[in-house]
């Protein structure tokens, strides 16, 4: 058995008084998908920021193929193949579909200080890559980022990872603002890039997408891992209910019906 | 960006011309050079008019174009305002006072306009205070250090100079006994700077980072490093205004410099350039130079009242931001919605 690509152990994150993660420990593997579940500010995008270089860990290990390592900043993070679609921001309003889609990495012709940006080259590639991913109405790599809607703007963020991204995927809420079609588009992607062996983390609050990518699962709960668990260990209800930051769903919902029968059909008094 | 936009069709139509950020500024610098022209006749159309804007523009071109960088990348710089003084100061102080050779000199005094962006590049990238007020202090501080050092030096704040021959003529020469050395100086630094944004692979990195400064870092641009060059540019800048004014003049004054803060400002907004970062170009950066100073100077040719240059100033300054904005959103509806 191969070491993990990634690997957190005993990972602490706190932002000066507040505590946001707490011991976590996880693995990530080539050719395999990690989802990451949890509610609302349970950290997970913290923690990816963590294996983005984006944040530090305050206490705790991050190992790439069994070697202690860090990430000072999300630089050395790409440069050994980690390529991370954030939750937002990501693209530049102002800027060109061809220069947001290299930001950091610009292609470039010459020499030395007399490098110059290869505008051609760029937008070629990037319009390409944006059209692969069945955004076809974008063809001129010159157009402002700005004038793309919501989802178009996403499908270029993760069109630009999935470029980018030699060895780990990581995409935060990427299915969010998409619709049917590119959502089931990343889908595909995510599977495609599981093929060729790549490792994927992927955050979601949609069951169906989680379960139909996901070859693991770790789910937080304010912060800590409430559950760890592979593929067709848990059922669809009892992913919901840890989605849902581990109050089960169903007993929720009878509790609620169960008052309703016994107060004349009244809901209850919401809770403070 | 923009700038690719026209090199990469040639031949752009008027249509597509019209659509480019700068054009404002073009009409603009047009409207206001043919009222002054009718306003100040032969005199403002002949030498002595045209020496006079491209005087203007020549110093505060080469601090507008540093400063339009950093407003491009989402920074403000007011504390050219005393870098300029200081550096002025320091090369005098140093060829003078202590009878340094003027290249040491003059060495000097651009290293403190690098000193000092050095501190206010770090102080911005390493703390979460706004540019604005920590390139205030830096300007007070810089200010108070030049006063009290001149005067401890020196004896009073203003200081005289002779340069040498080779120095007078690099940096202090008038050309045709109207014409500053300055203007030939202004054209490197358009070069450099157009070259640094619009042509190589960093100008992307500072216009990543007027537009997201967090999506620019995690997109693996060392963001405090260019933040800190840029604004050791601007303070390399202003220090070379200071040299050349030295070596032009023949004298330094402390007070000299504080004009430099809000012009450079007004001539990077009239040029196009986003106040909140993240569009702009350097030429528009020129153009909005040469229609400030076409103002600031034609004024005096037209037999008006001063005053009222200071009001068409602010209406420039008022219509340049409004019609920058209507460009800006052209050019974002062409992005959304043109076909081909
Ligand atoms: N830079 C920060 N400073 C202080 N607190 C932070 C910081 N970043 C995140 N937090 C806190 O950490 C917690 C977890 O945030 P995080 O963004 O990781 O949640 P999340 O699981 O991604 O939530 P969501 O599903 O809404 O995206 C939140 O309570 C948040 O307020
Ligand atoms: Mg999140």
């Amino acid at each position: 058995m191969t070491a993990p690509i990634l690997e957190l152990r005993g990972v602490n994150k706190s932002f000066g008084p507040i505590d946001v993660l707490f011991d976590i420990s996880l693995t990530v593997r080539a050719g395999e998908v990690l989802c990451l579940l949890g509610d609302n500010g349970a950290g997970k995008s913290t923690l990816i920021k963590i294996l983005s270089g984006v944040y530090q860990p305050t206490s705790g290990q991050i190992l790439m193929d069994g070697q202690p390592t860090s990430f000072p900043n999300p630089r050395a993070a790409s440069d050994k193949g980690i390529a991370t679609v954030h939750q937002f921001g990501g693209t530049f309003p102002l800027m060109s579909i061809g220069r947001s889609f290299f930001v950091g990495v610009e292609p470039a012709r010459g020499w030395g200080p007399f490098k110059r940006y290869d505008r051609k080259t760029a937008n070629a590639v990037a319009v390409k890559a944006v059209r692969d991913f069945g955004i076809t109405r974008i063809d001129d790599g010159d157009r402002l980022v700005g004038g793309l809607s919501g989802g178009e703007r996403q499908s270029l963020a993760i069109a630009r990872a999935v470029h980018f991204g030699a060895r780990v995927l990581i995409l935060d809420e990427p299915t969010a603002a998409l619709g049917v079609k590119q959502a089931t588009h990343v889908l595909r992607i995510v599977n495609e890039a599981k093929r060729r062996g790549l490792a994927v983390v992927f955050i979601t609050h949609q069951v169906m997408h989680a379960m139909a990518v996901g070859d693991h699962f770790a789910v937080l709960i304010r912060g800590a891992v409430a559950a760890d668990f592979k593929k067709g260990e848990k059922t669809r209800e009892e992913i919901t209910d840890l989605m849902a930051g581990g109050a089960s769903m169903s007993s929720l919902e009878a509790e609620i019906e169960g008052y309703m029968a016994s107060h004349g059909g009244h809901p209850p008094p919401p809770a403070h | 960006m923009s700038d690719s936009q026209s090199n990469s069709q040639g031949g752009a139509g008027l249509g597509q011309l019209m659509r480019r950020p700068e054009a404002g500024s073009l009409v603009g610098l047009i409207a206001v050079y043919i009222f002054f022209a009718a306003m100040g006749g032969a005199n403002f159309l002949g030498a002595p008019g045209i020496s006079s804007f491209l005087n203007m523009s020549s110093e505060v071109g080469i601090i507008a174009l540093a400063v339009g960088l950093l407003m491009i990348a989402g920074q403000l710089d007011l504390s050219v305002g005393s870098v300029v003084p200081a550096s002025s100061l320091t090369v005098s102080l140093l060829a003078g006072d202590f009878g340094m050779p003027d290249a040491v000199a003059i060495l000097g005094g651009l290293g403190v306009g690098l000193a000092i962006g050095l501190v206010n590049g770090i102080l911005v990238s390493q703390t979460r205070i706004p540019s604005l007020i920590i390139t205030i202090g830096t300007m007070f501080g810089v200010m108070g250090l030049t006063l009290g050092l001149t005067v401890l030096i020196h004896g009073s704040t203003g200081v005289f100079l002779v340069p040498g021959p080779a120095a007078k003529a690099i940096f202090g020469q008038l050309v045709g006994n109207m014409f500053q050395v300055s203007i030939l100086w202004w054209g490197v630094f358009i070069v450099a700077v157009y070259w640094l944004l619009h042509v190589s692979p960093v100008g992307n990195w500072i216009f990543a980072l007027g537009g997201d400064r967090e999506s620019a870092r995690n997109a693996g641009i060392p963001t405090d490093r260019v933040t800190i060059g840029l604004y050791m540019l601007s303070g390399f800048a202003a220090a070379f205004v200071g040299v050349s004014q030295v070596m032009t003049f023949n004298a330094a004054q402390v007070a000299a410099g504080q004009t430099f803060i809000f012009n450079s400002i007004m001539c990077v907004v009239i040029g196009g350039v986003l106040l909140t970062g993240g569009s702009g170009s350097v030429l528009g950066i020129v153009l909005g130079t040469l229609t400030f100073c076409i103002v600031n100077q034609g004024i005096f040719f037209s037999g008006l009242d001063p005053n009222y240059g200071s009001i068409i100033i602010g209406a420039l300054l008022l219509i340049a931001v409004m019609t920058n904005d209507k460009f800006r959103a052209m050019a974002l509806a062409l992005a959304a919605g043109r076909k081909k």
